[in-house]
């Protein structure tokens, strides 16, 4: 699974098979992490897919956008409009929140990459902030503004009606044909659409698509003396990415239909880069340990509150557990992103290539204790770790 | 079709006051080596810039055979059939040597663009047989999987001419192919360059390096602050004054 070698289709095949195991089992081994409950389950899914079509711009070209979240919001917009106007089907609304978010990432990419490196993230964050105004305050027909799109008993919903489904006096709950887009079976809808977008993601590290991707992260000028035209790659990689973010937004509008305009906001798009980052820019399944660990780290802190510190620290004499516990306290609840920019900091500067350089550094280790009885001279492993710097 | 694959006419290049090339007129006749030298700054890199399309002239035009590279974008001209190694190598570093001679291996299959990001490199037999056959080319074979970036420079030298080998381009342009290279590299250089000629393949080649320009131009031009100041086979290069005079300043030996 190494980006220097050339891996055959048969071994992707195994190694989807062993991902979907891992995936779909999800809510047993989540158990005893308490972790198993599927609004997170769902979480993790639909930022899995947020993250591997990041990692299709920045993991593959290299370049960094820094406005993501606009097309996750545009994906979610669409799925309540969907919801409201057509259907309570799912389908729809992820079809016409993927598209169309393609179609916006068209726009925006157009724009954008005439330039690059920092230029290019400013123009992304300039064009997400722009969006995240509009739908904040000038589009407030569309969005709602800063109520947020939410769906209502009178909403026309015209193909429901056509096929004879009629609302019983509650607030219908979308469905994939009858299967509710809530709880357990919420979460294999997102579980299932995560399969298949990693899949095209896969094939599409594996592609010669892929390759010159990469080619072109390596040395853009080289490329272009190669005959290629580096644009219209680069394009196609922005809308792809941008079409993934679309699905995730469309599916957050799924488990939970409402969509407001803080998914805009520049925080979520930095998100997606700090899950990237922490996970492996440019890894396959970094990105989506990248996302677990942030969503669940996330759950798990958040919940913390003055209170239940007071008890964890009970054990101290009063005088120390208040302070110990205002202290602490400071990094748990709202706090968190204060234990995340510490642990993203750690990251970036003991592990530059994130959680999977860690597990690949580990791997050595274990796998140089058990073999390095007949010495290797310097140089030659010197080289092996230059080269295994690209592994997934 | 006319008799030179390279026509440059009239070119001039200028940066704000400074003229970088004046009235440049080159000629280069299919499946020959023409080597182009001068003192550091005389305009050879620039020349070769407004050849690959990096640079626009201010005036004149550049052929290939009888298509116009003038005004042609980078890649543009690269499909037409020009390719160039760099005075420093300019390879895919975080790829593997066998992927660095892959992607121009797909430039030359699929042109400027093309979408096939479901199928995989694995099914590319083809491409992928081209590009060890290459490797083996230039000795490299045994490094396929190394990333490309850990190599020497001699190696990373020869990748590159490995990368442009695979385009099986009409011209063939080198900077200082062999510049910061051990003798022991530039004869291997020399030899695979040579290996190269026979195949016909049009070349153009910068170098300081007089072994290497005498061993295998079929004829040289003389660059000097901007103009060629003489041109000619190698014999009647070495034996002209002006030659001397460029290099050494004036003075007489």
């Amino acid at each position: 699974m190494s980006n220097t070698k050339i891996v055959s289709p048969k071994k992707d095949m195994i190694f989807m098979a062993i991902l979907s195991a891992v995936v779909l089992t999800m809510p047993l081994w989540l158990q005893p992490f308490g972790a198993a409950y599927p609004d997170l389950m769902q979480k993790f899914m639909i930022f899995g897919i947020f993250a591997i079509g990041y990692n299709i711009l920045f993991g593959l070209t290299g370049y960094l956008s820094f406005g993501h979240a606009a097309f996750l919001g545009v994906g979610s917009y669409t799925a309540v409009w969907s919801f409201k106007l057509l259907s309570m089907n799912v389908i729809p609304a992820m079809i016409f929140g993927t598209v169309l978010s393609g179609l916006f990432a068209l726009a925006i990419g157009f724009v954008s990459l005439r330039r690059s490196g920092i230029y290019f993230s400013i123009l992304t964050l300039a064009f997400a902030q722009m969006s995240y105004n509009l739908a904040y305050s000038v589009l407030t027909p569309i969005t709602n503004g800063e109520t947020g799109l939410q769906l209502e008993q009178s909403d026309p919903r015209v193909l429901d009606h056509m096929s004879g489904i009629v609302p019983d006096g509650s607030l219908p709950t979308p469905n994939l044909f009858g299967i509710e887009g809530i709880g357990y079976s919420g979460f294999y809808i997102c579980a299932a659409l995560m399969l298949i977008s990693f899949f095209i993601y896969l094939r599409i590290f594996r592609s010669p698509f892929g390759l010159k991707l990469r080619a072109i992260k390596s040395n853009q000028n080289r490329m272009g003396y190669t005959g290629f035209s580096t644009r219209p790659y680069l394009m196609t990689a922005f809308v792809i990415s941008g079409m993934y973010a679309g699905l995730a937004g469309s599916l957050l509008a799924v488990t939970d239909p409402l969509a407001g305009a803080e998914r805009m906001q520049w925080t979520a798009s930095g998100e997606v880069v700090l899950i990237t980052i922490l996970g492996g820019v440019g890894t396959l399944i970094g990105p989506l340990l990248g996302a677990g660990i942030i969503k669940y780290f996330e759950n798990i802190f958040s919940a913390f509150n003055d209170t239940v510190l007071l008890n964890a620290f009970s054990f101290l004499p009063d005088w120390l557990a208040h302070p110990v516990a205002s202290v602490v306290g400071l990094f748990v609840g709202e706090g968190w992103h204060l234990t995340l920019g510490l642990v993203f900091m750690l990251i970036v500067i003991f592990l530059p290539g994130g959680i999977m350089e860690g597990i690949s550094r580990l791997s050595r280790l274990l796998f140089k204790r058990n073999k390095s009885e007949p010495k290797s001279d310097g140089h030659e492993s010197k080289e092996k770790e230059q080269t295994s710097a690209g592994e997934v | 079709m006319s008799e030179y694959i390279l026509d440059v006419t009239d070119v001039d290049k200028n940066f704000g006051g400074l003229q970088a090339l004046s009235d440049i007129n080159l000629r280069v006749k299919e499946g020959t080596v023409h080597a182009i030298i001068g003192p550091n700054g005389a305009g050879k890199s620039t020349l070769l810039n407004v050849i690959v399309g990096r640079l626009a002239p201010s005036r004149g035009r550049v052929l290939l055979g009888d298509q116009v590279l003038t005004g042609k974008e980078p890649h543009e001209i690269n499909q037409l059939g020009v390719a160039r190694v760099f005075q420093t190598p300019e390879i895919f570093p975080e790829l593997s040597l066998l992927q660095n001679v892959m992607v121009p291996a797909f430039a030359k299959r699929e042109g400027i663009f093309k979408m096939n990001f479901l199928s995989s490199l694995f099914a590319e037999k083809e491409v992928l047989e081209h590009a060890e056959h290459l490797l083996e080319d230039v000795g490299l074979l045994e490094h396929k999987d190394h990333l490309a970036g850990s190599m020497s420079r001699g190696d990373k030298r020869r990748l590159e001419l490995a990368m442009c080998l695979g385009q099986h381009p009409k011209l063939f342009l080198l900077d200082e192919p062999t510049a910061g290279m051990s003798r022991h590299d530039t004869n291997r250089t020399i030899d695979l360059l040579k290996r190269i000629k026979e195949r016909g393949m049009t070349k153009v080649i910068i170098e300081h390096d007089m072994h290497v320009v005498f061993s295998l131009a079929d004829r040289i031009s003389v660059l000097a602050q901007g103009a060629i100041i003489c041109e000619g086979t190698p014999e009647e290069v070495r034996n002209d004054p002006r030659v001397k005079e460029a290099y050494l300043g004036g003075e007489t030996v």
